[in-house]
């Protein structure tokens, strides 16, 4: 005989997800690998000789990198001699300040950071995540992509995720060869949506930063790093040619990140059997020591791998703090399908959500998750209005905000008509009205007529051969009659040249303000202080269109 | 590029053979031969440079056939093996395979089969059946079709990539093989994925040079 109530059981969500047993030989272990080194340091002459146990004429690459850029070597020593536990419980005293923390956490060697993080439960994690994420002030990131790569669609939804309160927007490619196109599609319908909305195409490396520097992304994200030597090897990278990299994307005053994850060293296949939060601590410490302000981490594309074994899901938020600890921004992962179960989704979000980060999902699909072309994010344009509920009842800034239909309708249906003008004014493969008009009552890509993709394809090659930019896009939405969007990206392409928002956590109000860890810094030292929302951003939170209002019962 | 009289025959006998279409000759397409039994790997000593233009390389992962024997959802590596070949030789062109040793890297395993090809174009697949389409030109981690998630990849599937791969070589521009997306893929298969790249990986070498492969089915 069967059990019938382990038949039910057997059929549920959470029964499709994959788990697996720890196997810490190779790495598949979350935090706390026997093979993970004792923390320790040895400085002669103000140069590291000696890193968490390994002498420095034993260093690789990446302890070499780490020891001569990513330590505050001043303090090291004093820090490293406090008491672990001690330091933990700085991390959620309210009356130690976020810039005592700092000078401490900055002074730690990869594996004291991670000895004092395992101290904390995930309530006491999430507590210090509050305290030391660099913007006092929340904020979100979405995905906009389709299984079609159709521009017009990209554009609507961009302009859609823009006044459901994205302040970055990300897209990236089903076939390589779109990548201008959809470049194009995102920034043009974001700025519809809203200016000052921050977008980027997430491709191959050399082409992410030719776009950028054509001034047809704002920023950029998808430059990976890797806790050891032979997954950088294999990827033909070092810490300095990535640090070269991001030198690359300052040098023309783009806004830029590092992206890492737990699970990627063991999923590659090198993980030395090390614990995969020790191998994203070198990470986060790489990418401290290259200079760069900020991280996507949260185990990204390889969530399935910590979500599988014990533990994983709390390293996961446990990056995310080290990410903050070391005085960086964070963009908080959440952006990768990871389980079946809606329970699991949402407990797996409430960890940063809760908190707060610089960017609480490093990629929400504003597109049904059929059309994300990152596989697939945590949440999706089908649970926006679970996400809004979830603010109104918790009282939580998630960054997003409940929306009208008639106003999404609006937005998308201009988007699509501004990219329609843009296209023809560039010479592109025409968009019809009928294509403005599928985009504009859109679910996604299944209500969108199909283009031809060879023409298309041809057409986004001789784009980036005609070096058209982003003053280009400008010109071309003024000479058709939309100068107010013209604006919008011409004041977004002088960002590069001001360059405040080069600064850590930096994002852009309607209005072009830069706020960031400068101006908006993250004061919080208990109740009443911190961020705290606005009454105007409570009102907004809380007037969900389908509330029953006493007024309208009689 | 070394020179030398096998080269200049290969040359020779292409620029007939482009005379021969200009004249209108009825195109000499190749019989799709049939594949039977078991796939035998036969090791034929290091791999090279192709000369011909109208060949295609298919590049296996270190652990493909030889120490795995199925994909990630069971489909066996013979069968794989045998669509990818169809595809090809229906386009008329020829095929041939090497084993990548040096990474388990499936841009890497496809761009030393694009590098090794006398047509520029490779296809790289890796024992889970994760799979690329690459072109000798392009940056390693660029391609020209990426197959990146493996449980989605049928026997069809893996046909239309040969048969694209072929048509690239061809110099056409072919519709890309539709892309697939299943978002539940990740939550279900990472971790298995994990497991099978480990196992792979395990048989890298480093700085091996490629050995060309004699597919033999019996």
């Amino acid at each position: 005989m069967k059990s019938k109530r382990f038949q039910v059981l057997a059929e549920r969500d959470v029964n499709k997800d994959g788990f697996v047993a720890e196997w810490p030989e190779v790495g598949l272990i979350a935090m706390n690998s026997p093979n993970d080194p004792e923390p320790s340091i040895k400085i002669e002459n103000g140069i590291v000789v000696e890193l968490d146990g390994v002498k420095r004429e034993d260093f690789d690459m990446i302890d070499q990198f780490i020891a001569d850029y990513a330590i505050n070597v001043e303090n090291a020593e004093r820090v490293m001699a406090m008491d672990s536990q001690e330091l933990a419980k700085m991390l959620v005293d309210v009356n130690v300040s976020r810039e005592e923390i700092i000078s401490l956490t900055t002074a730690m060697t990869p594996a004291k950071i991670v000895e004092v993080v395992s101290q904390l439960n995930v309530v006491e994690m999430m507590m210090a995540l509050q305290k030391t994420r660099a913007r006092k002030t929340p904020s979100n990131q979405c995905h906009v992509t389709n299984v079609k790569d159709h521009p017009v669609q990209i554009a609507a939804d961009a302009a859609e995720a823009a006044i459901r309160g994205f302040d970055e927007q990300e897209t990236t490619v089903g076939i390589v060869r779109y990548a201008p196109f959809n470049a194009l599609a995102i920034l043009v319908g974001s700025q519809v949506g809203r200016g000052g909305v921050l977008t980027q195409c997430a491709v191959e490396e050399a082409t992410e930063l030719l776009l950028g520097m054509r001034g047809l992304t704002a920023y950029a994200e998808t430059v990976s790093v890797y806790g050891t030597e032979p997954v950088f090897v294999d990827g033909d990278d070092t810490p300095w040619s990535k640090a070269f990299l991001a030198s690359a994307y300052a040098s023309r005053g783009l806004k830029m990140r590092f992206t890492s994850g737990t699970g990627a060293e063991v999923q590659m296949g090198y993980a030395e059997g090390k614990s995969m939060l020790y191998l994203e601590a070198k990470c986060i410490y790489i990418t401290k020591g290259a200079g760069v302000q900020g991280l996507q981490n949260g185990s990204i594309s390889c969530i399935g791998v910590p979500g599988a074994v014990p533990s994983g899901i709390r390293a996961v938020l446990a990056e995310n703090l080290i990410t903050t600890m070391l005085d960086m921004e964070v963009a908080s992962g959440n952006d990768q399908t990871f389980s079946h179960s809606p329970i699991r989704r949402t407990a797996r979000t409430l960890m940063q959500m809760l908190p707060g980060t610089d960017f609480i999902f490093s990629g929400y699909s504003a597109t049904p998750n059929y059309d994300n072309m990152f596989a697939g994010s945590n949440f999706d344009a089908d649970d926006y209005d679970d996400y809004n509920v979830i603010q109104r009842d918790l009282k939580v800034d998630g960054g997003l905000r409940p929306v009208l239909e008639e106003e999404v309708v609006a937005i998308r249906n201009k988007a699509a008509r501004v990219l329609q003008a843009v296209f023809e004014e560039l010479g592109l493969p025409a968009i019809t009205d009928e294509e403005v008009e599928a985009a504009t009552y859109a679910h996604g890509s299944k209500d969108m007529p199909n283009r031809n993709v060879v023409e298309d394809l041809k057409a986004a090659q001789e784009m980036m051969e005609r070096g058209i930019t982003g003053v280009d896009i400008i010109k071309a939405l003024s000479k058709k009659g939309y100068d107010d969007i013209a604006e919008r990206l011409l004041n977004l392409m002088k960002q590069r040249v001001s360059g405040d928002y080069l600064h850590t956590s930096a994002i852009l109000d309607a209005d072009f303000n830069v706020i960031s860890a400068v101006n908006d810094v993250n004061d919080y030292a208990g109740p009443g202080t911190g961020y705290r929302m606005s009454e105007e951003r409570w009102e907004e939170i809380k007037n969900i269109p389908n509330a029953l209002r006493p007024e309208d019962i009689q | 590029m070394e020179i030398n009289e096998k080269m200049i025959r290969q040359i020779i006998a292409d620029v007939l053979k482009d005379f021969q279409l200009e004249e209108g000759a009825p195109q000499a397409t190749k019989e799709v031969e049939i594949r039977e039994g078991n796939l035998t790997l036969k090791e034929k000593g290091v791999a090279g440079v192709g000369t011909k233009r109208d060949e295609v390389v298919i590049a296996l992962a270190p652990a493909f056939g030889k120490y795995q024997t199925k994909t990630i959802v069971n489909i066996p590596h013979d069968q794989v093996l045998r669509e990818v070949i169809a595809g090809i030789e229906e386009e008329g062109l020829d095929f041939r395979i090497i084993r990548v040793t040096k990474s388990s890297d499936v841009a890497f395993v496809a761009h030393e089969a694009a590098k090794l090809s006398g047509s520029g174009i490779g296809i790289g697949i890796q024992s889970k059946g994760t799979t690329v389409i690459h072109q000798k030109d392009l940056a390693p981690l660029s391609n020209l079709e990426l197959f990146p998630q493996a449980p989605l990849l049928d026997l069809e599937t893996y046909r239309a990539i040969g048969k694209n791969a072929a048509k690239y070589a061809k110099g056409e521009s072919p519709n890309p093989v539709p892309v697939r997306n299943d978002q539940m893929a990740r939550p279900k298969f990472q971790a298995k994925a994990a497991l099978l790249h480990i196992k792979e990986t395990e048989h890298v070498v480093p700085n091996a040079k490629s050995v060309e492969l004699e597919a033999i089915f019996s």
